[in-house]
């Protein structure tokens, strides 16, 4: 049984298309080692954009420039919410306050944590409370408190998570610490969620239940998605639009049939081999790098 | 986990202790702190609020070390300050002891965070070593900056006096400093169940993580050596008081060292961990002593080597609780705790 | 002119022993990733023994001095197993504190069995005074410097010819690749805590032919730490040229400032390394990648 959201989940401004985030010729090396070579993509509001291209590609160093943790050398990223904030220049505290959440390739849980203690630490950004209040656990502290303690609550609804509310994070099974990781990226009240292969290392069963999730945050709560992904029928499925990296260069955008079609996409996975082959369900096919 | 116990409000499903167990052994723990003193002989009463100092210190370093994950060997150096900062006000400026003890927290903290900075930089052992800098120097500093601290010398603090009651005669220092420890127990406790204290948990765990959660890495961990600090300074002023003098050999590498062999003999974030960690190495000595009284009579010889045996206790402790407990005495208890819960059905 | 030389050259002494001392502390550090705490502690036992063997057994120095290496070597394998061995794989501060448990362990043995008060040690080494550019330094110094060089020497060429020193590089390198290769990675964390015990051990005996032997000498475990975030904490020449410079730096701070600031400022250039460059001069840089 669903319960009825009672707190906002997204927290974007822009109406559905507007534009919410700008990639402008970015350029990321290391040493000499290109990661990210003059790479431009938008993000619109309330869509779900999938990244795709082969291992080592750059589509994870792309999330981390637009999530701070690596600063690129040439080039901007533009993050609309009314005004304009130049991600960049900005820490990846600062640019979490702006509503930009993420999950990571390899779990970056809270593995001391609780379920419920992950989700509440997502809620960081929104806790307001000064440290003697906090101290004190009075007032406006412990208000607070149930009150996001309730909000946790409805992720733990959404995400049916229900049973593993009050289980240590470092004891759970692969698929539901991804579930938690999105849980708690939630928690941020996202405008953009970036979901780095969210169901990588996944069964079917358990694919087919984060997809759901993914659909729902994205079509009830019109959170905008960009997700890194290698199951190409997934891909397929549920995003909107469609950017393909490779070498660190962007080869193509567009819909998902419009991807489908692209010979120099065909090419990038395969060479010059068979031609469906990356768009056909492949279980084998999510080997992380 | 506790099955057959349900919660209907948020309120109680948050409450810290959510079984009526927790609720009696808590209990049963200040009962006894309160008879205690009415039973105790002078002996007792000095090692009870050793004790309690101890879990002063403990519990800051614990919420640096164990709950925030920078290792800090600076402890020793970080009460220095605070002993020193509250004996100068008190024996050279008249101000009252307790104002100097507050005053001497907030100092404490200042230069916690001062020294706290690298660890923006630094993390796992750096960070230790650069602590570990910080504990030389700043000992470097209270034994030659004569002019203010009295160098080497002992510095004589007068004794603590309010509404015409001496504060450090053991029985009435226990009041006070147990009842000190209480609100520090409180106010960590909360913390804990609390953004920042969630923060800090979070940067130990991964800090990465906790930076793209909108966690300030600088703020939060300059914060986290803030707090400790600030309670290592409380400790450092209690012991100024208690003892009416400080004198710099009770702070050297060798404090830091034994402030974080109780962190971990107790458990590593964990303020119950805390309590057993600082009243087992406060304890641990005493009993040597006992023990070695109780073998005089056959073995004159036991004064001399008394000093070594002590020494040698202490490293054998650690790395015994390393090897074979690494989770600490906090684990031994949880265990004790789960095997009493579902006896006789513990299968 | 005299005073400068002479501190030199009691800089370049103390450097020497700092060198030896940093030397298994940057080997262990490379084989297995753990700071030992107990490195002063391998100095004092060194002294120590060296001290029985010759002035309470008699022996001639040759012959002492190899039994103290040979005991060294045991005591390091044994710290290894017993100790090291279970903390593979646990938090760091877990891997610190064991080794701090061990110094203040080891301490105690020394203590109750030799006493804790200072003993002139019977000099093996001559200590006549000569004439070095016009400044007169002890003999004993001198063959100090002489002695840590060829120690030095005998490392270096230990581990780039011999089988053992290079599976050790092989292991500080990169432990799984070694292991796949048929290297006995236990093999090789042994022989580092062998060879870290040995060498201080003979920091120690030089140390205690110069000052005599004395509980006090443990304190050089701490002296290692500016040596070795100054050279960084993987690399072993960095370990001998740290040791130099930070020996010259307490020589000259301590004859021409004073005020025990030479005690301290070891300390003040650590932190200032950590901060601008934490993999000190030589170390290798680790880029952290998420």
């Amino acid at each position: 049984m669903q319960r009825g959201f009672l707190s906002k989940l997204n927290s974007s401004v822009l109406q559905p298309g507007e534009t919410q985030l700008r990639v402008e010729n970015v350029q990321l090396h290391f040493g000499g080692v290109a990661a990210l070579m003059d790479v431009s993509l938008e993000v619109r509001q309330s869509e779900i954009l999938a990244i795709i291209g082969p291992n080592g590609a750059g589509k994870t160093s792309l999330l981390n420039c637009i999530s701070g943790l690596y600063h690129p050398q040439h080039g901007r990223i533009v993050y609309y919410n009314g005004e304009e904030h130049e991600l960049t220049r900005l820490k990846p505290h600062q640019i979490a306050r702006l509503g930009i959440a993420r999950s990571f390739q390899n779990i970056e849980l809270f593995r001391h944590m609780t379920v419920l203690d992950n989700l509440l630490a997502g809620a960081h950004v929104h806790m307001k409370s000064n440290l003697l209040s906090c101290l004190l656990y009075w007032g406006p502290a412990q208000r607070e408190h149930i009150e996001y303690r309730r909000f946790a609550e409805d992720i733990i609804d959404l995400l049916e998570i229900e049973a593993i509310r009050y289980s240590t994070v470092g004891a759970l099974s692969y698929g539901l610490q991804k579930r938690v990781e999105m849980g708690r990226a939630l928690a941020m009240r996202p405008s953009i969620l970036l979901l780095d292969e969210p169901m990588a290392g996944m069964n079917a069963e358990e694919k087919e239940d984060m997809a759901r999730f993914i659909l729902d945050v994205n079509e009830e709560h019109g959170v905008t998605i960009v997700l890194i992904e290698h199951d190409m029928g997934v891909v397929m499925d549920i995003s909107d639009r469609i950017v393909v990296l490779n070498f660190g260069q962007k080869i193509a955008e567009g819909t998902p049939e419009e991807i489908r079609q692209n010979p120099l996409v065909i090419e990038a996975y395969l060479g010059e081999e068979a031609h469906a082959f990356p768009f056909k369900f492949n279980p084998k096919s999510e080997v992380s790098d | 986990m506790d099955s057959g116990i349900f919660h209907t409000t948020y309120e109680k499903d948050m409450a810290l202790r959510r079984t009526p167990a927790q609720k009696i052994r808590l209990v049963v723990f200040i009962l006894f702190l309160l008879v205690f003193p009415f039973f105790a002989n002078r002996y007792y009463l000095t090692l009870a609020n050793q004790v309690a100092i101890a879990v002063i210190g403990a519990i800051g370093l614990n919420i640096l070390t164990g709950y925030t994950g920078q290792i800090s060997l600076g402890q020793g150096g970080f009460m220095a300050v605070g002993a020193y900062t509250a004996g100068i006000l008190t024996a050279r400026m008249g101000m009252p002891w307790w104002g100097s003890t507050i005053v001497a927290c907030f100092v404490t903290a200042a230069v916690g965070a001062v020294f706290g900075i690298p660890s923006l930089r630094l993390k796992g052992l750096y960070l230790a070593i650069a602590t570990l800098a910080a504990q030389e120097i700043i000992l470097w500093v209270v034994t030659h900056w004569r002019a203010l601290t009295g160098g080497v010398d002992a510095l004589v603090v007068p004794n603590p006096v309010t509404l015409g009651i001496q504060i450090n005669n053991d029985f009435n220092f226990y009041w006070v400093v147990w009842g000190i420890v209480g609100l520090v127990t409180i106010a960590a406790v909360n913390l804990f169940r609390t953004p920042y204290g969630r923060a800090f948990i979070a940067i130990s765990d991964q800090d990465i993580a906790a930076s793209v959660m909108g966690v300030d890495l600088f703020k939060y961990k300059l914060l986290a050596f803030a707090i400790s600090s600030f309670l290592a300074g409380l400790a450092g002023a209690l012991t100024a008081h208690y003892r009416n003098i400080v004198t710099w050999e009770r702070f050297t590498i060798d404090v830091s060292v034994l402030y974080l062999a109780m962190i971990i003999i107790g458990g590593l974030g964990s303020i119950t961990g805390s309590y057993m960690g600082a009243a087992f190495m406060t304890l641990l000595p005493a009993v040597l002593t006992n023990l070695g009284r109780a073998v005089k009579g056959f073995y004159p010889a036991i004064d001399s080597i008394l000093p070594f045996i002590q020494q040698a206790t202490f490293g054998l402790v650690i790395i015994l609780f390393l090897v074979l407990e690494p989770e600490g005495l906090n684990k031994i208890w949880k265990n004790i705790k789960d095997y009493f819960r579902l006896w006789p059905f513990s299968y | 002119m005299d005073l400068f030389i002479q501190l030199t050259l009691t800089g370049l002494t103390n450097g020497a022993i700092l060198a030896l001392a940093a030397l298994g502390f940057v080997l262990i550090f490379k084989a297995s990733d753990v700071i030992n705490f107990a490195q002063g502690e391998f100095l004092l036992i060194g002294a120590y023994v060296t001290f029985a063997m010759i002035a309470q057994f008699g022996l001639a120095w040759p012959l002492g001095m190899l039994l103290t290496l040979l005991i060294a070597v045991a005591l390091g394998v044994i710290v290894e197993r017993l100790v090291l061995r279970p903390m593979i794989g646990e938090p760091i501060i877990s891997v610190i504190m064991v080794t701090i448990g061990l110094s203040s362990l080891l301490r105690a043995i020394v203590s109750s069995i030799w006493g804790n008060q200072p003993k002139a040690f019977p000099p093996f080494i001559p200590s006549n005074p000569v004439n070095v550019l016009g400044a007169t330094v002890g003999e004993d110094r001198l063959w100090a410097i002489v002695i840590a060089i060829v120690m030095l020497g005998i490392f270096s060429v230990f581990f780039r010819r011999s089988r053992e020193g290079i599976a050790m590089r092989a292991v500080a390198d990169d432990q799984q690749a070694a292991l796949s290769m048929g290297i006995s990675v236990k093999k090789i964390f042994a022989w580092a805590w062998s060879i870290a015990a040995a060498s201080a051990a003979v920091g120690g005996a030089l140390v205690a032919n110069i000052v005599g032997v004395g509980p006090e000498l443990a304190g050089f475990g701490l002296r290692v730490f500016p040596v070795v975030i100054l050279g960084g904490l993987d690399s072993i020449p960095g370990a001998v040229i740290g040791g130099v410079v930070i020996g010259l730096l307490e020589a000259y701070t301590g004859g021409y400032i004073g005020q025990g600031l030479n005690q301290v400022l070891p300390f003040i250039v650590l932190i200032v390394i950590l901060m601008i460059r934490p993999y000190g001069l030589f170390g290798q840089e680790i880029i952290e990648r998420v």
